[in-house]
């Protein structure tokens, strides 16, 4: 495998499971939070077990979250030394920012998990609230600097040299906010659809009825919430990368010829080489609307673009569609979610619901790594974008493909063990909490 | 000025990692080394000792990285890329540790499996900080070439040499020796506080014959270790009380006491750092043939280090306070426990 390429791969492979682990350290604590709260609220001892077993869930995900997390800080340097030494000081403030914020996580994080029975219950549940808000802050901060990647800012760049740095103005670059929410809500999309999705697994086979309702209610309604947001924040995404990033734009959706009244590509295999796509269906001056809000504005194809400038297209055009259909399909259950608590309650107790519930368990992180493949891929060649080319910025040892292998091996023996983990830590619900709510299904 | 705030945070943060994450990494160390008879007793105290601080430990490793590519950013890439071999290792290590720990603390059936972290968290235990100091002592040696002619004068000679590897022994006997120190207070009945002050024993001779190796290999490799130490005062003076607060630590753990030992040992860590860093502030990476990289002349340009020092100052204002309530309330609860068991 060529050194370039393995670098790549490597970096896709440490961020992409990364970004699992992340999502639901993030998240999870915020489910944590409000079932915590019902147990205090209510005294329903079910809460109580459900946080529990949460919470070591959540243990177990943090860890290899923040292992993951302690490697990209040292790959972003193995992987691209020259990137990091110039984009270092530029776009720095937000990972100094977020030495802060995961700082804060760990240490309520301590709290939490070891504080059972040994605070006070409110300053407990607080504990626990300051690990999901300082998750997202630090989510947050991290996307900003991909941001600057996306939309470098807050420098000038003169004879090859970074001068006039001005970190505030990097942190807070064009691309900053349309990431960060779109990215946060990604994250409650996804993890609220895996974990509904298990809990609905558990209830339709009768397990600990009691137990998996109240959790699947949680999660299920955070995810709903986010899962409709979320095509109003992608198509302020979609506005700005047309707006930043051109090119971008135009290999997401496969758009080769500069024209007016743009159609919308929808599904399809781009074909590069002949510079159409084919099997697609199209909706005239739909693109148009979609990027800049008028059915008549041109739109800037890639023939407008120079060749060696040119991201790949296939990746990018299917890794969108993907993302975007899942996202639709995202909606329409949380529609239907939304439709049986406020009107057809009959619908709650029935299979299908939750049937398609089980059916969505991975939906969310799928369009996830879609998501961040678009804006990785389709940012290519450049690494800052239009500054410093991804190739000029990789490591000159040699061998780098050794070291994928053995990243790529790690990663896989990892999951296997999270999941099987996880299983055992589902499987051992019965026995550890919840046995009342057995013997009341029995 | 600014830039001094953000040097004094970058040695704080490497000094830290090492007296907390050390005593981490020490606590697998000994598990490696303790019989089998007294392992169950070792690790419970120590799981218990670590458990509600053990994410925070390491987030110092975290900051002086973080430091280091948003401040000193040629310093960061010029590390990665020659020492590129030994971060990986020590990164493998950090990823096999912190996963097993969680691992058999969280995993739902205590069965055969619990065997496999155990083994696999203690050997971690043991790489992680012997690559630490493989670096550490890499930076500092003068085998990084500025002009290296083939792949193994660049990317591997530039670590593999006596002295680093002496100096990763050494790093990791002090880890030992600063978790054996740490745990005794933290025993739970008498047994197990006579066993962790044999074991600090042990560990005290370890270090020093590890000690000795380092010269020892520092002679073999030309590195002037005995005069970036004893030739100057600061350095000298620093051993010397090293050296003498031995004897009242020796003193102390007869006593009985427990705080002191803690104190002292992680003082003793302390001055090792300090004859060695004080000689060679502010270079940080000492290069063959080479100018040198410093802390002065290797910084990020004024805006950045600003920015950085502020943000900096402003964590602390959250986070200390957070981070001493956590020791304090985790602390008292230990004691608690320790008395009641007497
Ligand atoms: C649950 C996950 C999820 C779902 C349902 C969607 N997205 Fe998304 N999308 C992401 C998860 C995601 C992401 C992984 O979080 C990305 C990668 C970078 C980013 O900021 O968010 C992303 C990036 C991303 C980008 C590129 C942004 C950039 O490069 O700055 C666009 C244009 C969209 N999305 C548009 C959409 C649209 C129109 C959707 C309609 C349904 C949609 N996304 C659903
Ligand atoms: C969009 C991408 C990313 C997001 C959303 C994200 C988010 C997070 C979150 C929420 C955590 C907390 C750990 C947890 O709860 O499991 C975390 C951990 C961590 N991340 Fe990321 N991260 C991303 C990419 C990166 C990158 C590129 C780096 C490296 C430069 C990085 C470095 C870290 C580190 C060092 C930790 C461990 C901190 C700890 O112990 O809490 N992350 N990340
Ligand atoms: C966690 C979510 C993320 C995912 C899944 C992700 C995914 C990817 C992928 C697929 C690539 C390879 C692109 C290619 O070479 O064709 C890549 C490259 C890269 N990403 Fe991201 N990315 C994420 C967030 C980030 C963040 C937050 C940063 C930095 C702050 C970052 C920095 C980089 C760098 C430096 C490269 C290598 C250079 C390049 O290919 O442009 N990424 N990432």
């Amino acid at each position: 495998m060529d050194d370039f390429i393995a670098a790549r791969s490597q970096m896709a492979l440490s961020l992409g499971f990364h970004i699992i682990f992340s999502c639901i350290g993030m998240v999870m604590p915020f489910f944590m939070a409000v079932s915590h709260f019902q147990w205090l609220r209510t005294g329903d001892s079910n809460y109580k077990n459900l946080t529990k077993a949460w919470s070591k869930g959540v243990a177990i995900f943090f860890a290899t979250g923040a292992v993951s997390g302690t490697v990209l800080s040292f790959e972003l340097g193995l992987l691209w030394p020259k990137f990091m030494e110039h984009a270092g000081p530029i776009f720095g403030m937000p990972f100094s920012l977020e030495g802060t914020a995961f700082f804060i996580e760990a240490i309520a994080l301590g709290f939490f998990l070891y504080g059972w029975g040994r605070f006070h219950p409110w300053f407990h549940w607080f504990t626990g609230v300051v690990v999901g808000l300082s998750g997202l802050a630090s989510g947050i901060l991290v996307v900003a600097a991909n941001a600057w990647m996306n939309s470098p800012a807050g420098f000038d760049f003169v004879n090859g040299n970074y001068v006039n740095i001005d970190p505030m103005r990097a942190m807070f670059n064009d691309a900053w906010l349309s990431q960060a929410i779109h990215m946060s809500l990604a994250a409650f999309a996804a993890t609220g659809f895996a974990v509904a999705g298990v809990h609905a697994l558990m209830i339709l086979r009768r397990r600990n009825v009691q137990f998996h309702t109240r959790a699947f209610r949680i999660a299920a309604l955070f995810a709903a919430v986010a899962a409709v947001l979320q095509p109003l924040s992608g198509d302020f995404s979609a506005k700005d990368v047309a707006r930043r990033q051109p090119a971008k734009l135009a290999a997401m959706e496969a758009h080769f010829h500069t024209e007016k009244r743009a159609s919308l590509v929808l599904g399809g295999l781009p074909d590069e080489q002949g510079k159409k796509v084919d099997y697609a269906i199209k909706i005239p001056g739909m693109l148009s609307f979609l990027a800049h809000g008028n059915f008549e504005q041109e739109v800037t194809g890639l023939d407008r673009i120079p060749v060696a400038d040119q991201p790949p297209v296939l990746v990018p055009h299917l890794a969108f569609q993907l993302m975007v259909g899942l996202g639709m399909g995202m909606v329409a259950l949380s529609l239907l979610y939304f439709l049986a608590i406020w009107r057809q309650k009959q619908w709650l107790r029935s299979n299908w619901l939750l049937k398609l519930f089980v059916a969505a368990t991975p939906a969310g992180f799928i369009a996830v790594e879609a998501g961040w493949t678009v804006t990785e891929v389709g940012r290519q060649p450049w690494i800052i974008n239009g500054v410093m080319r991804t190739a000029d910025a990789v490591t000159p040892m040699p061998g780098i493909a050794y070291s994928f292998y053995l990243f790529s091996a790690v990663y896989v023996s990892l999951s296997l063990v999270v999941i099987f983990l996880l299983y055992r830590q589902i499987k051992m619900v019965p026995e550890l909490y919840d046995r009342p709510a057995q013997l009341v299904a029995a | 000025m600014m830039q001094y705030v953000v040097i004094t945070y970058l040695c704080l943060a490497i000094l830290l990692y090492l007296l907390l994450g050390g005593a981490d990494f020490g606590a697998g160390i000994m598990e490696l080394f303790t019989r089998s008879k007294n392992r169950n007793a070792a690790r419970q105290t120590m799981s218990h000792a670590i458990g509600p601080i053990w994410e925070a430990n390491h987030m110092w490793l975290i900051i002086a990285v973080v430091i280091l590519f948003v401040g000193f950013p040629r310093i960061y890439s010029v590390m990665s890329v020659y020492l590129h071999i030994p971060l990986l290792i020590m990164l493998m290590g950090i990823i096999a540790r912190g996963t097993a720990f969680v691992f058999r603390h969280y995993d739902a059936v205590k069965d055969r499996m619990q065997q496999l972290y155990n083994r696999i968290f203690a050997l971690s235990s043991a790489i992680t900080p012997f690559f630490l100091g493989v670096i550490a002592a890499s930076v500092l040696a003068g085998h990084i070439e500025s002009a290296p002619s083939d792949f193994l004068s660049a990317y591997v000679f530039s670590w593999l040499h006596w002295f680093a590897v002496a100096v990763g022994v050494f790093t990791v006997a002090l880890c030992g020796y600063l978790a054996s120190v740490y745990s005794i207070g933290e025993a739970q009945t008498e047994a197990d506080k006579r066993y962790f002050i044999r074991k600090t024993r042990t560990m005290t001779a370890i270090a020093f014959a590890a000690g000795g190796l380092v010269f020892l290999a520092a002679y073999v490799d030309g590195v002037p270790l005995w005069q970036w130490i004893f030739g100057n005062a600061v350095g000298s003076t620093a051993v010397a009380l090293a050296t003498v607060s031995l004897g009242v630590l020796a003193y102390a753990v007869g006593r009985g006491w427990t705080v002191l030992p803690r104190l002292l040992a992680g003082f003793q860590v302390t001055m090792i750092l300090l004859a060695i860093g004080y000689w060679h502030f502010p270079d940080f990476i000492v290069v063959r043939n080479g100018a040198n990289l410093s802390l002065l002349n290797s910084q990020a340009p004024l805006a950045t280090i600003t920015a950085l020092g502020w943000a900096l100052l402003l964590g602390s204002v959250f986070i200390l306070p957070a981070l001493y309530y956590l020791y304090y309330s985790f602390q008292r609860e230990a004691e608690e426990v320790a008395e009641a068991a007497h």
